[in-house]
């Protein structure tokens, strides 16, 4: 039966897919400098926005460039929440999750109307004024009032959730990034083999299509923007919680368009492209660094690589990689395959 | 037995639908005209794509203009599309099973069981795993009328079902079509241009020309009428 075939297809990548991250989250931290191990939750943690991203533009059809500007509203959130109740952290991603979900629903309810370049419009539009409003109050460094903002504060009271002793050190909250990363993941893919996720293959193929099958496109449209929202909180709060804090000046509102472009690259229609994008959005940038090339050079080969995505991989480079590698494996098989009966008839 | 009373719909000043008040009893119903007729938007009103202006809408009882959009098919109104809209991104079973499960009641093995019944039903002999996007046009053809008809559909629209399929795969979907009020007790309305398969399938025949009713009544009598010869030929010449 093809379905039991497809099932154990299934089950093989994930237990590929279990096993390689089991290995990352214990070696990582083992092997790796502090350097890139903060280097490396980065990842995580982008990972968590792209992957929001990807499931919105992707799944639903919604292009959003206002991504980053809502991990800066839950890192705003994160901090205030920290700062006033000093909740448990576990509680804190979860709370700063939902609040950001509706903050992030809110945004999104022009999308029951627009769609397209005008909903990106939108949304970029909204990313910078966010980022405006930002520059304005700054980040909550412990200061009273609602804005928790204090000019004589700054510098002693960092704009940064103080970490419990569990997951003080970076190695620890690596491994605390990759668990809640990896849960973002199961909870998108749930989603996308469940009933959501057929209502919103019907909605991006035609909305028509949609609303005759019985799909309320309208409460899909803004579950997804909250889900969305939602997984874009988490990683919000946690980098509230990383090494350095949290400023205005790490959440320009053309970064949208930088993950978006990265999405593309990585592929928009699958989670694997969600990795592949935080890993050229964060670790690359780094490797260049480490070549002492300037990182400004990310943004040409960026621009050149969605040009050859929408050209010549719509599916993006995780797609594209498997498919290039396969064809590589059988081209040397059947090179070694020439051979060995070449060497046996002389 | 849907009503309906005094039609129209105006887009600016293009009048789609004029006046339109027509029944169509139970079993299947063909609703023909040239381009432009107003066919689709007929479909679309009843789907509610498109409000019109005035009139109503009432099917085995129910007012269908009162209820949102998605509401109607979970009423058991369905649909196919002029332009197939299967969706690809989908298998054949989740294609169908995704109507099921905003449409119908039951779910896991139930579920499973209307949606391999209507597959069967069509006459769709592809794995119901098999990603949709590499079907062929008959196929896709199919899935979308596997969906119409999955569960315990009212009221079938087929917009122009046939478009673009050889005469033999014509035949075999208008044999499945004349099998629908029966096996799944659906009322169809059938729009197509091909006027073989309208006969063989259709005990009745509506007929629309800009937007106003021109006949209606049984088929054969509704092809000869000289109104429906003229507008479909623009001459006097017998269909």
């Amino acid at each position: 039966m093809k379905g039991l075939a497809l099932e154990s297809v299934t089950l093989r990548r994930a237990l590929v897919v279990g096993l390689v991250l089991l290995v990352v989250w214990v070696l990582v931290p083992i092997v790796l400098s502090t350097f890139w191990v903060q280097i490396l939750t980065s990842v995580a943690v982008y990972s968590i926005v792209t992957l929001s991203l990807a499931l919105l533009a992707g799944r639903v059809g919604l292009v959003s460039l206002g991504q980053i500007a809502l991990l800066a509203v839950a890192g705003w959130i994160a901090l205030r929440l920290a700062f006033a109740f000093d909740p448990p952290y576990p509680l804190l991603l979860v709370v700063t999750g939902v609040l950001t979900g509706i903050f992030g629903t809110l945004i999104g309810l022009p999308a029951l109307r627009l769609s397209g370049l005008y909903l990106a419009l939108i949304t970029l539009m909204a990313a910078s004024a966010i980022t405006q409003i930002l520059a304005a109050v700054n980040f909550p460094n412990g200061g009273e009032g609602f804005l928790g903002e204090s000019a004589s504060a700054a510098g002693a009271n960092a704009a940064i959730v103080a970490r419990p002793d569990w997951m003080a050190s970076d190695a620890a909250f690596f491994r605390v990034a990759v668990i809640v990363a990896a849960l973002m993941f199961l909870l998108g893919v749930w989603h996308v083999h469940g009933k959501a996720g057929r209502a919103w293959a019907a909605i991006r193929q035609s909305e028509s299509a949609a609303i005759a099958a019985g799909v309320n496109v309208t409460q899909y449209k803004l579950w997804a923007f909250a889900l969305a929202s939602f997984m874009t909180g988490v990683a919000g709060c946690l980098l509230a919680a990383s090494a350095g804090g949290l400023t205005t000046y790490a959440f320009p509102a053309p970064d949208s368009i930088t993950i978006l472009a990265v999405v593309l690259m990585g592929g928009i229609f699958n989670f694997w492209g969600a990795i592949v994008a935080a890993v050229l959005m964060k670790l690359f940038p780094e490797i260049l660094k480490n070549f002492r090339i300037p990182a400004d050079v990310l943004t040409i080969l960026f621009g050149v690589g969605v040009l050859q995505a929408m050209t010549t991989a719509p599916s993006g480079i995780s797609v594209q990689m498997g498919r290039d590698l396969t064809n590589l494996g059988h081209r040397l098989g059947r090179l070694a395959g020439r051979r060995s009966a070449a060497r046996s008839s002389s | 037995m849907i009503e309906i009373s005094g039609l129209t719909v105006r887009f600016g000043g293009v009048t789609p639908l004029d006046d339109v008040s027509l029944e169509f009893p139970t079993g299947t119903c063909g609703l023909i005209g040239p381009n432009g007729a107003g066919k689709t938007t007929f479909f679309n009103v009843l789907s509610g794509f498109v409000t019109p202006a005035s009139g109503s809408v009432r099917a085995f009882g129910t007012n269908l203009l009162g209820m949102p959009n998605y509401q109607r098919a979970r009423w058991g109104l369905r649909r196919t599309f002029q332009t197939e809209q299967a969706i690809e991104a989908l298998s054949v079973f989740d294609n169908v099973a995704m109507v099921h499960e905003h449409c119908c009641q039951g779910r896991g093995s139930r579920r499973r069981e209307d949606v391999l019944d209507a597959i069967r039903f069509v006459g769709l002999d592809v794995e119901p795993g098999e990603k949709v996007g590499t079907l062929g046009a008959r196929d896709r053809r199919l899935v979308e009328v596997a969906r119409a008809v999955v569960g315990e559909p009212r009221v079938v629209l087929l917009d122009e079902p046939a478009a673009g399929l050889p005469e033999d795969e014509t035949r075999h979907l208008g044999q499945m079509i004349q099998r629908i009020p029966r096996n799944r007790g659906a009322l169809v309305i059938l729009v197509d241009h091909d006027m073989s398969l309208v006969s063989a399938c259709c005990e009745v025949t509506a007929v629309l020309d800009f937007g106003k009713l021109i006949a209606s009544g049984s088929t054969a009598e509704v092809l000869r009428n000289e109104h429906v010869v003229r507008a479909y030929l623009g001459t006097e010449e017998r269909l």
